[in-house]
Parts: structure tokens; C-alpha cells; sequence
């Protein structure tokens, strides 16, 4: 419940250190057709949007096109956005996840897949603004809440959502009985949830 | 086919398949937990972007404002009157209420009711949506899910299952109700279907649990076999 809150309304501030945006109410101007309330939200967001694109396709040329066109989508259908169901990060991040697994499966000549997750698995560059320092104090406690995972549970949940992969897929690369993995994403996003107090 | 709820942390993070979307999406229609929990998950998920933030070229910025004013806008959803949608927000109320009451003490796997698509008998529906209506749902290994919604105020109870695999040959699968100082009652014979919604005869208020057992077809009087699943409505404990 707390979390939710956190999401929707505490996001990085601004630098010139005014009070942070109302990602919930943005969203919702932007639905009625507020171009400055969408630049807004794009100022806000977009670090994390970028971010999530470019973890998942990789190739910087192609995680712009995602960014994109995740925050086209998120224009066209911000009048869907209900607050009561969840935060507007979580309906933003949803939409960029969508549209980045969607590009790397339809992309098979993509080189992405040639090496390891592991091996690509190093954090990118924050810039050196307050968003980045924000997000950090986020990041810090993901991780926390990562630890509290079992190594399965983690490597599972990884590749499925930064690395795009189908729990088949995850079962093979881990070498887990298939239908399995599903069940260690679930259990691993669960445990997940429960440490970061993640309301529902 | 079964086990489809185990499916809900998957398709969160868009880790399925078309086909499985499709088949979670049809499921989740009726599955206000599997909702819930696909909500809960993706807004876990999402915070894991935080440790990925990486600013895009500003270019990019000027670009997407550009293209916005190229692009129309989807109109809001609005309400339809339409009486399946309502009962299901009224059934997550109730669904809300009923976790926190069986809670404690009983033998219960998960609390789910979920909506029905099929338009069951009014009666049904009344024992449902009941204010003090109280659910019991057994999973059962191999993905299959019974449910027991009772109403001590409409004295009734209404039996869901999901993904149950049809009972042997010749057989049918009967409900009972285990009413005080008579033992189990039979409550009725569950139609051979996956899922399906049953409205149970008796008396639920003075009941103190719900069974099922495999009978010869036709049903029997008093039960024949160990239960395959047993319901408990928290009076005693
Ligand atoms: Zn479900």
C-alpha cells in the first residue's frame, strides 16, 4: 500500500528541487489531451522507461525505437489509466516491458541473444542528476529485496523480465523441468512483492 | 488446461506465449484472485526497473512530442450496463471480506471466489454476492480447484470448481453437507463439466463443513468413499 503510494506520487524530483510530480495526475491530464502534461510525465519517466527498453533489446538503436513507441501507447491510451488499479510507474513500465518483449520476439535476427545474460549483466550508467540519486535509493532496495530470493528464483525471474524470455525458455537455460519455471517466477515475483511491501 | 493460475507471475512479466496469453486472459475474465495477483506482481516488476534508469538522447524527447500531436487518443472506457460486470465488482468486495474471515484456523489452501460467466440462477448469485457470504477454496494437485461460498444468512451454499478433471466411469461426483448430529447429507451431483457453478441443497447455516466424494452415477444417500476434498466453514476452531 505504502509502495503503491510511493510510485505514483514520489517521483525523482525535478532539479531545481520543487516539490516531485504527480505521476498519477499527469498521466491523467495527458489523457485529455495535455501536451505539457505529457512532457511532464516524459521528464519523469523516461530515464526509467529508457532504462527498462535498453535492458531488455540491448542495441541502443532499437531501445529508442521502444522508448518510443512505449510513450506513443502511453499518449494513445492514457485515458485507460485507473488509478485505483495500480500506480502510474506500473502502468507506464507495463506498457515499455509489452513493447520491448514484443520487439526482441519479433526480431530473431537480433544479436542479443547470441551471449549470456550474465555476461551483459552490468548495471548501466546513472547520470548524475537527482532522478538518478532517487532511483538509487529505489535501486538499493530492490536489491535488498532480490537477496531474499533463492538463486533459482532470481536467475528465473532475471530472465524473464530483463532478459524477454518465455518460461519455456527460462526452464531450458536454468535446466529446470518444463513448467516448472512459471512456478519460480510466480513464487520469486511473490517473495519479491512481499519484501518491497507492494500493495495489491 | 490446469494449473492456469500458476501462470500468473509469468504472464506479469510477459513471459508466456500468444497462445498461453490468450488462454490466461480468457481465465483471468473470471478469476478476480488471478487479477489481483497479476496486478500485484506487475507493480512488484516494475520496481525492478529502478535499478536499470538510464536517460535516453534528449533528441528522442523532441521526437516523441512531435509525434503526440500526430496521434489520436483512445476515449475513455465507459461503463456498460452490463449486469456480469457489476456482480464482479461486487464479488471482489465480497471476495476482500471473506479472506479476512476464514483466515484463521481452518484448513484452507487459497480464498478465491471468482466471478461466473455463465449466468448461474439467481439463488447463486444472491449466495455469492452475499455480505457475509464466505468462501473455502481446495486446490488439488494437478492444478484443479473446488470452492464452497456459503451464506449463513440465505442458509445456502454454492459450489465452483475449475479445471476439474471428469470423475471415472460410471461415476459422478457428489456434495455434502456435514450437518451437526447427521453426518454428512447429500447436497447434490456435481454435472460433468470442468468448471462449473452448483447451487447446494440443505441447510448451509447449520452446517459446520462441505464434502466431495466419487458415488456410482446417480448419487447415493450417504457417502460411499473417503472425501476427495472437505470444506470446512470455521465454526468450530
Ligand atoms: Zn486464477
Amino acid at each position: 500500500m505504502e509502495h503503491i503510494r510511493r510510485l505514483g506520487g514520489d517521483a525523482p524530483l525535478p532539479e531545481d528541487g520543487a516539490s516531485p510530480p504527480d505521476l498519477a495526475d499527469l498521466l491523467k491530464r495527458a489523457g485529455r489531451a495535455d501536451e505539457t502534461a505529457f512532457a511532464a510525465l516524459y521528464d519523469a519517466t523516461a530515464a526509467r522507461v529508457h532504462g527498462l527498453a535498453l535492458r531488455v533489446v540491448r542495441d541502443p538503436a532499437q531501445a529508442e525505437e521502444v522508448t518510443q513507441e512505449a510513450f506513443l501507447e502511453i499518449w494513445r491510451t492514457a485515458s485507460r489509466f485507473d488509478p485505483a488499479r495500480g500506480s502510474a510507474l506500473g502502468w507506464l513500465l507495463t506498457i515499455t516491458h509489452r513493447t520491448a518483449v514484443d520487439r526482441v520476439r519479433s526480431a530473431e535476427a537480433s544479436s542479443r541473444r547470441d551471449s549470456s545474460y550474465h555476461q551483459q549483466n552490468q548495471p548501466v550508467d546513472h547520470d548524475t542528476t537527482a532522478e538518478a540519486a532517487q532511483a538509487s535509493l529505489e535501486a538499493h532496495r530492490v536489491r535488498s529485496a532480490m537477496a531474499t530470493l533463492t538463486e533459482v528464483q532470481r536467475e528465473a525471474v532475471g530472465l524473464a523480465y530483463f532478459g524477454g524470455y518465455t518460461h519455456t525458455e527460462v526452464a531450458k537455460m536454468l535446466d529446470l523441468p518444463v513448467g516448472t519455471a512459471k512456478t519460480r517466477i510466480r513464487d520469486g515475483l511473490i517473495r519479491l512483492r512481499d519484501a518491497m511491501g507492494v500493495g495489491s | 488446461m490446469t494449473e492456469i493460475h500458476a501462470l500468473s507471475g509469468a504472464y506479469a512479466v510477459d513471459a508466456v506465449d500468444d497462445l498461453e496469453r490468450a488462454a490466461f486472459e480468457r481465465h483471468l475474465a473470471e478469476c478476480a484472485e488471478c487479477r489481483a495477483e497479476v496486478a500485484s506482481l506487475r507493480e512488484t516488476a516494475a520496481m525492478l526497473a529502478e535499478t536499470t534508469a538510464a536517460a535516453p538522447p534528449s533528441a528522442l524527447r523532441d521526437r516523441v512530442l512531435a509525434d503526440i500531436t500526430t496521434i489520436r487518443q483512445l476515449p475513455p472506457e465507459v461503463p456498460t450496463a452490463q449486469p456480469v460486470r457489476r456482480h464482479r465488482v461486487r464479488l471482489l468486495v465480497a471476495a476482500a471480506a471473506a479472506v479476512v474471515l476464514v483466515g484463521a484456523g481452518t484448513a484452507v489452501v487459497v480464498t478465491q471466489p471468482w466471478a461466473d460467466e455463465t449466468r448461474p440462477p439467481s439463488a447463486t448469485v444472491q449466495v455469492l454476492e452475499a455480505p457475509d457470504a464466505q468462501s473455502t477454496t481446495l486446490e488439488f494437485p494437478g492444478g484443479a480447484s473446488a470452492t464452497v461460498t456459503h451464506s449463513d444468512e440465505l442458509d445456502r451454499a454454492v459450489l465452483q470448481t475449475e479445471d476439474m478433471p471428469p470423475p471415472p466411469e460410471g461415476k459422478v461426483y457428489q456434495v455434502w453437507l456435514d450437518q451437526p448430529g447427521k453426518g454428512m447429507v447429500p447436497a447434490g451431483v456435481m454435472p460433468v463439466e470442468e468448471d462449473q457453478t452448483l447451487l447446494l441443497e440443505g441447510d448451509a447455516a447449520t452446517a459446520t463443513g462441505a464434502g466431495i466424494t466419487v458415488e456410482p452415477e446417480g448419487g447415493s444417500p450417504a457417502p460411499t468413499s473417503e472425501p476427495i476434498a472437505l470444506f470446512d466453514f470455521g465454526r468450530s476452531a
